[in-house]
């Protein structure tokens, strides 16, 4: 290893002795980065995890408007501010929503999302079908699968009437692992 | 001393870096790999470097943020002097980008530029098609618009597949609970700085890689790869039959990356930068999103494939290729290298190709797709009103009103969702055409509860005048015989009556 550390006479052994002090402290220096890194690298995985660690915060009641907006049996496209926003997001934390009131104040409000890969689905009043313009899922007027890829009928989120408002409880894009509701519909008129 | 050259002493004291230079430019090539078709590799870097330099330029207008990215990208079009040009050849410059590397590879493979020592260089080649592909998602995501926005869910969905930790990984990928400021932004990073940086440090090592085994030799039908001896063989190629690759091979890299970038510019120049299209905005729902071109053969795959299949195929599918990819040096690392002597070879990459063109193909008109405005937008043709009933006409006025139109063609217009009705009368009768229309089945809607009698007759007797002048319209045989009452048979007779 080095000369000039062991000052003209130094025997062998002592040498041998440097070189594993050197060693040493090789290893305690590489032991204190990791050190260093592992006190880093906690804050750095924590920050970058923060959106999932949030998970519950997510979903707030927001509110659809006034139940006059939506004749009864009907279906309108209803439009709401997502709970968590910030001023960057522009347009796109104002979200849309089909509500379907059936009579009185018993509701479904679906999310605009196709189940089968989150394309937005379109009403058809004439027809009473929800269509998706990706890869051509189609569902009926109560949200289940009429043709098409889907695996589950259109997400729904839970809704409730307040003052005169409706309400819905939303947060997050509805897909197969977050969704809208955790509710399991039961398959009704299917074909 | 020329002036010039004493300068350049000065430096080469201090950087000592013409050795260096003088084994990269003249490493030996074998004579006939200075070829054509070994210029692939060296246009990717071309497409490459061009994609920084223009991604720089964009990048000191672009304003990485949802609410303001789409009008930085429309003044980047209309109001910065030229920005549509370089908009273009970033965007232009990306297809070629992934087309080259993807040729790049198909000769490689090919050529069996894969088997022993260059293993390695394929699998860090394997990664750079990876990243290239994350390139253009990322960039297409950049490019925010409403493809982009929901391209964006596509790929939310697709995360959202993922078993137990689905819920995770689609807010990593969000950075958030819903597509919005958070998304582009980590979108932004990874375009920028994350996938490039990693880009540099795996194209330097595939070009170390290259220099230091030297490039493929031409494949020879017969000139068998075994690990003991070629080494040796490729030194002796080299150095009996070789060339310096400056000048012997770079002339021809040196032409075919001017070729390319001037190809890049013209397709810019002539048909300008892709979008933005709509704004960002998810409560315009009238919209039809589509992927860019390099992922149309996945939206393709994702319509055809059977329902139960899908997350299995999204999910299993490609750590099956990408497996793949990795081991076959592995499993086909010594060998005959000349395709003429490797029919599976041929085969599975004529196959792949084949299938990635037609799902290509087929994405372009999405026959899958509901045609939206197809119901509002394409008149029933004259000849199949002329002379029809008012029960008849009626029909064709049901048909276009229950949006029938958006998913059946009639008259070469309309959706092809469902089969073309221009002669289905032939093939049901007046009965299956009820039944079909009330209880659906078969892929289709049933109508019940939206069509009241007298329209589903309206429309079944539409229905039944489709066909061709020459042909009949079908008829329950069962119905006939008990009609016609010719020669009654015993055996049939009865179940006829029956019904």
């Amino acid at each position: 290893m080095s000369e000039q550390g062991t000052s003209g006479q130094a025997t062998a052994p002592a040498r041998a002795q440097d070189t594993s002090r050197r060693d040493f402290f090789v290893k305690v220096g590489l032991l204190l980065n990791g050190i260093a890194v592992a006190a880093l690298a906690t804050p750095v995985v924590g920050y970058l995890l923060s959106p999932i660690m949030r998970s519950k915060q997510y979903r707030q009641w927001v509110d659809l408007g006034e139940l006059d907006e939506f004749p009864e049996g009907q279906t309108r496209l209803a439009k709401f501010k997502n709970p968590i926003s910030n001023v960057w997001d522009g347009a796109t934390d104002n979200l849309p929503c089909w509500v379907r009131r059936m009579h009185g104040e018993k509701f479904q409000v679906f999310a605009i999302n196709c189940a089968h890969l989150g394309c937005p689905v379109r009403w058809f009043p004439q027809s009473g079908l929800f269509m998706c313009p990706c890869h051509g899922g189609v569902y009926y007027q109560d949200g289940t699968v009429a043709s098409g890829p889907p695996p589950r009928g259109l997400f729904e989120y839970p809704y409730k009437v307040e003052d005169g408002h409706l309400m819905i409880e939303a947060g997050q894009l509805p897909t197969l692992a977050t969704q809208a509701s955790l509710k399991t519909r039961s398959k009704e008129c299917q074909g | 001393m020329s002036r010039l050259a004493k300068i350049g002493d000065w430096f080469e004291q201090r950087l000592k870096i013409e050795p260096v230079l003088k084994e990269t430019m003249g490493h030996p090539v074998p004579r006939q790999s200075a070829s054509w078709f070994y210029v692939f590799g060296s246009a990717a870097l071309t497409v490459f470097m061009l994609q920084i330099f223009t991604g720089i330029m964009l990048a000191l207008i672009y304003v990485p943020s949802a609410g303001q990215a789409w009008d930085s990208l429309q003044y980047l079009n209309h109001g910065v002097p030229l920005g549509w040009l370089l908009r273009g050849v970033h965007g232009w410059g990306s297809n070629f980008m992934v087309a080259i590397v993807l040729i790049h590879m198909v000769q490689v493979a090919l050529f069996g530029a894969y088997k022993f020592p260059r293993e390695l260089t394929w699998i860090v080649g394997v990664f750079l098609l990876l990243m290239t592909l994350g390139m253009a998602f990322t960039g297409q995501v950049l490019r925010f618009d409403q493809d982009a926005y929901w391209g964006l869910g596509i790929g939310a969905s697709i995360c959202g597949r993922v078993p137990f930790i689905g819920a995770w990984v689609v807010h990593l990928l969000l950075g958030g609970p819903i597509i919005a400021g958070d998304t582009l932004s980590r979108f932004f990073a990874l375009h920028v700085f994350v996938i490039p940086g990693l880009l540099i440090g795996f194209v330097s090592l595939h070009l170390l890689m290259v220099l230091k085994l030297g490039i493929n030799e031409w494949p020879m039908p017969g000139r068998i790869v075994r690990r003991s001896t070629y080494l040796q063989q490729y030194s002796e190629m080299t150095h009996k039959d070789g060339m310096p690759f400056v000048p012997g091979a770079v002339w021809k890299d040196l032409i075919f990356a001017a070729i390319i970038i001037a190809s890049v510019l013209v397709c810019a120049a002539v048909f300008g930068p892709y979008g933005p299209s709509g704004q960002p905005d998810p409560t315009i729902v009238q919209t039809v999103p589509k992927p860019d071109f390099f992922f149309q053969w996945l939206y393709a795959l994702l319509a055809l494939l059977p329902p139960q299949m899908e997350t299995p195929a999204l999910l299993i599918g490609p750590v099956i290729a990408l497996g793949f990819l990795i081991l076959l040096p592995f499993f086909a690392g010594e060998g005959e290298k000349s395709w003429k002597r490797r029919p599976i070879a041929v085969v599975t990459i004529l196959l792949t190709a084949v299938s990635w063109g037609e799902l290509t193909h087929l994405a372009t008109y999405t026959p899958w797709s509901p045609v939206m405005d197809a119901w509002s937008g394409d008149p029933v043709p004259v000849q199949y009103l002329k002379g029809r009933s008012p029960l008849e006409r009626e029909g064709s006025a049901v048909f276009q009103e229950k949006q029938c139109r958006n998913c059946h063609s009639i008259g070469g217009s309309g959706g092809q969702r469902g089969p073309a009705l221009d002669s289905v009368a032939v093939r049901m009768t007046h009965a299956q055409l009820v039944r079909q229309v009330v209880q659906g089945g078969g892929n289709m809607p049933a109508y019940g509860k939206q069509l009241n009698p007298a329209e589903v007759a309206a429309l079944v007797s539409f229905l039944d005048t489709l066909h061709p002048p020459n042909q009949p319209q079908a008829r329950d045989a069962a119905r006939q015989l008990s009609s016609q009452d010719e020669r009654p048979k015993p055996e049939i007779a009865p179940v006829a009556a029956q019904k």
